[in-house]
């Protein structure tokens, strides 16, 4: 039997000056299953609370509805001051007649009818109320970040010296990204590897931080504070505890393959390091390419080795599994293969013409040239390049919709840097808009011009040899003509996409990407650094195209938001979630596509059906982390075995009900 | 899908007319809101006091994508004149992806109601964000109007 208290809040005279409370007031006291109705001035105040707490004693009530300011106000306030009752917290039901009804309308009768409409249906919701206990689930206060480039490393930095444990896990033999393959970066022009390398270095010796290098994952079970990471780490074939990283065998290696982190400028070993500063700063074998691995013929490394058993051909790929409270994507980008895209750029037909990275190689003082500028054709210094932006980018047919955001900076950089070192070197910038927003950005794009960059408003529609040379020839859109421009090289500022792999991550931790397989942010706007998974955040280039500070800046605020959820023992889950009526349901797993959250499985149960004691059948179950209790299963669920706590079927349709009675 | 079969037949005045039961001139508009984003924008258009026809009435769900369809044939039966189901733009879903089936179930929705007789300017499926209080009291204005010039809806009123 229930007995409901009805209070109505005179909000000091934001209520009461256009509703009738007190016959709001007399009105409740009329309805089904109200046995106590009171008006106050201030409900929220604590002689309110107080008032409230009393006549639930005196008049012995058992569920509450408080008539007053929206629910999104106050709703938490009263459910805490229920907990000083004997009442379940969720007995409650606010009715919003403050922004709903006082504020919006004049002062009169229809104000005050609505007023008592919106209080029936309180009443009517609240006799459906049930009592609902949020749980608590333990959190495992350590983090994995995926992904060892500037944002991954920058995020578990700031996770570890907030004092909490952090794996990070990066599938190449080295950390540090694409931005470690830079030379300088804009608009300071500091050193990409002497801003990069010294946090390689922090990140390997932190007490806080576990690297694994040349690992993935496998596989994600779990939910937030709770997730089973099966990681596998690949075989590197050199004992890494005891190997001091001479580079004796990377010297002594007789095979030697297409250098990935040159862009294909140089060679490297097949027992190699990413790069000399790699970090950690110790060889693997890429058993692809390796004569001893796939002949069994070679074996030099290990002869050559001065730490006995350091080399081991036998090492196989392990995986394990490890638990964690939260984790991180920060899968980054690479560059779109743009000669699949564009035949009219030669499709890679010729040597000198390259993308915005390799340039960065061939630029970098520690790249296969020392910094100087030679093409790739013949090694000698260009004296005229073409710098080509937006190929494959802001290009919906052939390309990606979008802006890669980045480009039109560092291809004033990549201008910058040739007119630096190049004597009378010309530089010709193909653009459609020039876009600066970024501190200090307008001021170097103004700069590179007036060290003479030329900028032609148009595309290039045509890169072809000459028999002399490359001429790019495309349309000055400004000039309304047609422009040749012989080149010695050519850049061209391709567009980013996601990473390798990124999009099998992503649904591995059951996230989702956007049209373009960009990581979904939970919302654009106000949790951008948030998936629509709880406890998997996002950092980095992952998430959309970005330059190095937005990068380092979203994975700060993401290491905030794993260190705001780490430093709780347990958390408080929202009982509000749906709830399955075994009995009703038919296991035909309508439900399971349509949650967001993969919070629904199928699971095989034995029952008792009809005569046959131990049956087995197929119902669904819901996990109660994973939901986020929005009700999208239920409309689904044919036989209404599934229903939303706090939200029934029951008590939406007794709210529709109560407003014709 | 539980219905209470008992509910809704105690006695009392039906809405669209008046105690000495002519037609009455304001109807009654019933909308769902989700509790992210339209809900948010009705609250947000009583703080900037905005105005608009007192004969809205909003119940709170958590996604648009909780409206079941039948909670609207529920609404038409026991006498509402006009259904909103509002929630948050496409693409902004506080769940993700929840107002997708709310887009997709309330087209097949007009096209039902529309073969059993309802007009289909009774039903409207809206989004108005959280941000959009102007919006929202422009949509209750436009709607009110609309169902007021189609008169009370009498198509599947019970009759008690």
């Amino acid at each position: 039997m229930s007995k409901i208290g009805v209070f109505v809040c005179h909000c000091g005279t934001n209520i009461s000056s256009v509703v009738d409370v007190y016959k709001v007031a007399e009105a409740a006291a009329q309805m089904p299953g109200v046995s106590y109705a009171a008006e106050y001035k201030y409900m929220c105040s604590e002689p309110g609370q107080q008032m409230i707490l009393d006549a639930i004693k005196e008049h012995g009530l058992n569920r509450i509805v408080i008539a007053a300011c929206s629910p999104r106000m106050h709703e938490t306030t009263f459910r805490k001051m229920l907990k000083k009752s004997k009442i379940n917290e969720y007995l409650l039901e606010i009715a919003n007649i403050r922004e709903q009804d006082a504020w919006v309308h004049p002062p009169g009768e229809e104000a005050t009818e609505k007023a008592i409409d919106l209080v029936r249906m309180a009443v009517a919701k609240v006799a459906k109320n049930e009592p609902l206990k949020s749980s608590l689930i333990p959190i495992t206060k350590k983090a994995l970040v995926v992904g060892g480039g500037i944002a991954g490393i920058q995020a578990a930095l700031d996770i570890a010296d907030a004092g909490h444990e952090v794996v990070l896990l990066e599938r190449e033999p080295s950390i540090g990204g694409r931005m470690v393959m830079l030379d300088k970066t804009f608009p300071t022009l500091d050193c990409s590897a002497c801003i990069s390398t010294p946090k390689m270095v922090d990140v390997s010796a932190h007490p806080n931080i576990k690297l694994l290098t040349y690992a993935e994952v496998a596989a994600v079970k779990g939910y937030i504070g709770n997730f089973t990471v099966t990681i596998r780490q690949k075989a590197k074939y050199v004992n890494q505890d005891i190997c001091t990283g001479c580079g004796i065998c990377e010297d002594k290696c007789p095979k030697k393959v297409t250098s990935e982190f040159n862009k294909g400028l140089s060679d490297r070993p097949a027992i190699y390091k990413l790069f000399p500063q790699a970090v950690p700063a110790k060889p693997v074998i890429d058993r692809e390419t390796c004569l001893m691995l796939q002949n069994g013929k070679c074996g030099i490394c290990a002869k050559v080795c001065p730490v006995e058993g350091c080399i081991d051909y036998e090492a196989k790929d392990v995986e394990y599994d490890e638990d964690f409270g939260a984790v991180i994507l920060a899968t980054g980008y690479k560059l779109v293969d743009w000669g699949g895209m564009y035949d009219e750029y030669g499709a890679g037909r010729y040597p000198d013409v390259i993308d915005g990275l390799t340039f960065e190689r061939l630029v970098n003082a520690s790249g296969p040239t020392e910094g100087h500028i030679q093409r790739p054709s013949d090694g000698k210094e260009p004296k005229t390049v073409v710098i080509v932006k937006c190929v494959g980018s802001r290009d919906p047919k052939k390309g990606k919709p979008y802006c890669s955001r980045a480009c039109c900076m560092y291809a004033a950089k990549h201008a910058h840097q040739i007119l630096d070192k190049i004597h009378g070197a010309r530089v010709f910038i193909f653009y459609i808009d020039v876009r600066t927003p970024g501190k200090n950005y307008e001021e170097f794009y103004d700069q590179t011009r007036k060290d003479g960059a030329v900028y032609v408003r148009g595309r290039v529609s045509r890169i072809y040899s000459d028999g002399e040379g490359l001429v790019c020839q495309g349309e000055d859109t400004l000039l309304n003509k047609q422009v040749r421009v012989k080149a010695d090289l050519v850049v061209l500022e391709t567009a980013m996409e996601p990473n390798e792999g990124a999009g099998e991550l992503t649904g591995l931790f059951g996230a989702s990407r956007d049209v373009n397989g960009w990581i979904q942010e939970a919302h654009p706007k106000l949790r951008p650094v948030e998936t629509q998974v709880g406890g998997v955040f996002l950092a980095g280039a992952c998430q959309g195209p970005k330059d190095i500070p937005d990068t380092v800046a979203q994975a700060s605020a993401a290491a905030a938001k794993v260190i705001g959820l780490l430093n709780q023992d347990e958390m408080e889950t929202s009982p509000m979630i749906a709830a399955i009526d075994e009995s009703k349901c038919s296991g035909c797993g309508a439900c399971e596509p349509i949650c967001p959250y993969r919070a629904i499985t199928l699971e095989t149960i034995r029952s008792r059906e009809g005569r046959f004691t131990n049956a087995e059948r197929v119902i669904a179950k819901v996990n109660a982390g994973l939901c986020q209790g929005c009700g999208a299963c239920t409309v689904a669920c044919r036989t209404g075995a599934i229903d939303l706590l706090g939200f029934r079927n029951a008590q939406i349709l007794t709210e529709v009900d109560a407003l014709w009675q | 899908m539980a219905i209470d079969k008992t509910a809704g037949t105690a006695p009392g005045a039906m809405i669209g007319l008046s105690a000495d039961g002519t037609e009455a001139s304001a109807p009654k508009i019933l909308a769902f809101c989700c509790n992210w984003c339209t809900y948010t924008g009705a609250d947000l258009a009583g703080l900037n006091r905005m105005k608009y026809p007192a004969n809205v009435r909003v119940v709170r769900v958590p996604c648009s994508g909780r409206v079941n369809p039948q909670f609207i044939l529920r609404a038409f039966q026991k006498g509402a004149d006009g259904v909103m189901v509002c929630g948050c733009h496409p693409g902004d879903c506080h769940y993700a992806t929840g107002n997708y089936f709310t887009r997709r179930r309330f087209m097949l929705m007009r096209n039902l109601l529309e073969f059993n007789g309802i007009d289909p300017k009774r039903f409207h499926a809206r989004w108005i964000s959280g941000s959009e209080a102007a919006k929202f009291r422009d949509t209750i204005a436009e709607v009110a109007a609309q169902v007021s010039a189609l008169g009370p809806n009498t198509r599947y009123r019970e009759e008690r």
